[in-house]
């Protein structure tokens, strides 16, 4: 976390502090103590938020994780090792064997943000895209694309997959799928959406991603 | 005539969006940066600042009267330079308030209006476009000048606290919070360079650029309309207009701001 992130009275009564000055004339003092705000921020959400189509007010009832995910601080080493096991252990691997579908599938979801706002009419998965592109590179052709997650250009190509049904590839394979799953499996609290995990896509969804990242002859691996 | 200018506009986005295509040497930024100086001398919101100044000084509601007795915090009446100090404590109301939520308060007070039925009025109907248009008019009011919200009452840096609390708040089928996306500097969605909103993003970026004329919807966004739609965008259900959170938000947002240059009311794609 860099400095700019520090509330302007924090910085300022730190500065204070070194130069040994009075915080009082800083208008510091009475800043009310964290843990005296929970149940006022907890009535703030209630009375300032209201259920509009398929967003109801039951989505600010955080789960464990977000709540840990919360604080605008980094984790502790045993609070971001706890919380990867627990979506490693979350993740179901396809229930077919099968963990490729079809590339092509793949980049129109890829291409899609859409899905689980108040405007739109359905919470299913067959609703949602996966909003790969609001973040990612992923191909030479689509130029506009976010940055807020890595660039997953030759996603595939770049960990050596020559044939996604390989032994070889399975270890790699079966790594791509609990991220798509469950992102935070290997990295607690990410900013990436746990697609299997909240039901946001379904298996054959995460199939046609899978393809998308792992097949040679996806658009991905040119 | 806005059918006209929506062409023309239509006309320089698509000019826009080929500078950005045939100059991929030159940043993103860099060709927004340049639309928006093409469209330096024409933005729109100039109409909606016009509409809302001859609002202020309109007899309207139950009790037609004007505004001008309002008080948005520099002492009744007083516009310049109230938009880049609020959200901020107000004595009468015992609440802190940003520009939006002052406005009803003197809706109702001034003008007879039911504030929590203005609440409750859909954005782009009835009087909404009222609101879009004053604070249109009053946060130009205070362009060019620096970001300075107070945080001497307790009451402010209370809701300073709740709102950096909501900013990294998260929640919903996506896990989003606001610090999703405007919590590291330098990131995009797409093509939308995206405010690092934990400090200071500088002049005219982030708090600094709103309320704002949309080119791509054709309307005037206040900062309430700004806050709504990220909401929608974060999967979370819906924020009541001018409730509690928006101005915690607004607060966060505008004293980490502190002596940046409000550009408002701007231009967006």
């Amino acid at each position: 976390m860099t400095a700019s992130s520090t509330p302007p009275c924090v910085r300022r009564a730190a500065l204070a502090t070194g130069l040994g000055l009075a915080l009082l004339g800083l208008g510091c003092t009475t800043a009310p103590a964290p843990a005296d705000l929970e149940a006022p921020f907890q009535a703030m959400l209630r009375s300032s938020f209201r259920d509009e189509g398929i967003a109801k007010v039951d989505r600010l009832q955080q789960e464990p994780g977000q709540l840990a995910c919360s604080s605008g601080q980094p984790l502790d080493a045993a609070t971001a090792a706890r919380l990867q096991a627990e979506a490693l252990a979350s993740v179901k691997p396809p229930s077919d064997g099968r963990y490729l579908g079809d590339w092509r599938e793949g980049e129109k979801l890829a291409q899609s943000g859409r899905g689980m706002t108040w405007s739109d009419r359905s919470s299913a998965a067959s609703a949602n895209g996966g909003s790969c592109y609001n973040c990612h590179q992923l191909t030479k052709a689509e130029i506009s694309f976010g940055t807020i997650g890595p660039s997953l250009y030759q996603y595939g190509k770049l960990r050596g997959v020559t044939d996604p049904a390989s032994a070889q590839a399975r270890p790699m394979v079966e790594y791509t799928w609990s991220r798509l799953y469950n992102a935070w499996s290997h990295n607690a609290c990410s900013n990436m959406p746990r697609f299997g995990h909240k039901g946001l896509l379904d298996e054959q969804q995460l199939r046609h991603l899978m393809a998308l990242l792992l097949d040679p002859a996806s658009a991905v691996n040119q | 005539m806005k059918r006209f200018v929506q062409a023309a506009l239509g006309a320089l986005v698509a000019g826009g969006v080929a500078l950005v295509a045939t100059a991929q040497t030159k940043s993103t930024a860099d060709g927004i940066a340049e639309y928006r100086r093409m469209l330096e001398d024409g933005n729109p919101a100039e109409l909606f600042e016009a509409k809302g100044e001859a609002l202020w000084k309109q007899p309207r509601g139950p009790k037609q009267a004007t505004l001008e007795a309002c008080d948005l915090g520099k002492g009744p009446g007083v516009v310049q330079g109230a938009w880049v100090e609020l959200p901020r404590w107000f004595a009468d109301t015992g609440r802190v308030q940003d520009l939006e939520s002052r406005l009803l308060t003197c809706m109702q007070t001034l003008q007879g209006f039911d504030a929590a039925a203005l609440a409750k009025t859909p954005f782009g109907q009835g009087e909404m476009h009222t609101l879009e248009a004053l604070a249109a008019w009053i946060s130009g009011e205070s362009r060019g000048l620096k970001f300075a919200l107070p945080q001497a009452h307790p009451q402010e840096r209370r809701m300073y606290e709740l709102g950096r609390r909501a900013f990294y708040f998260r929640g919903g089928p996506m896990d989003f919070a606001c610090a999703t996306c405007h919590g590291e500097p330098g990131k995009r969605i797409r093509l939308q360079d995206l405010p690092d909103l934990r400090g200071n993003p500088g002049n005219g970026v982030g708090f600094a650029a709103w309320p704002a004329y949309r080119v791509s919807s054709g309307e005037m966004w206040s900062l309430q309309h700004r806050l709504n739609d990220c909401y929608r965008q974060q999967r979370f259900p819906y924020p009541g207009y001018a409730s509690e959170v928006t101005i915690a938000l607004g607060v966060f947002m505008g004293v980490n701001a502190r002596g940046s240059e409000s550009i408002a009311p701007a231009l967006k794609r």
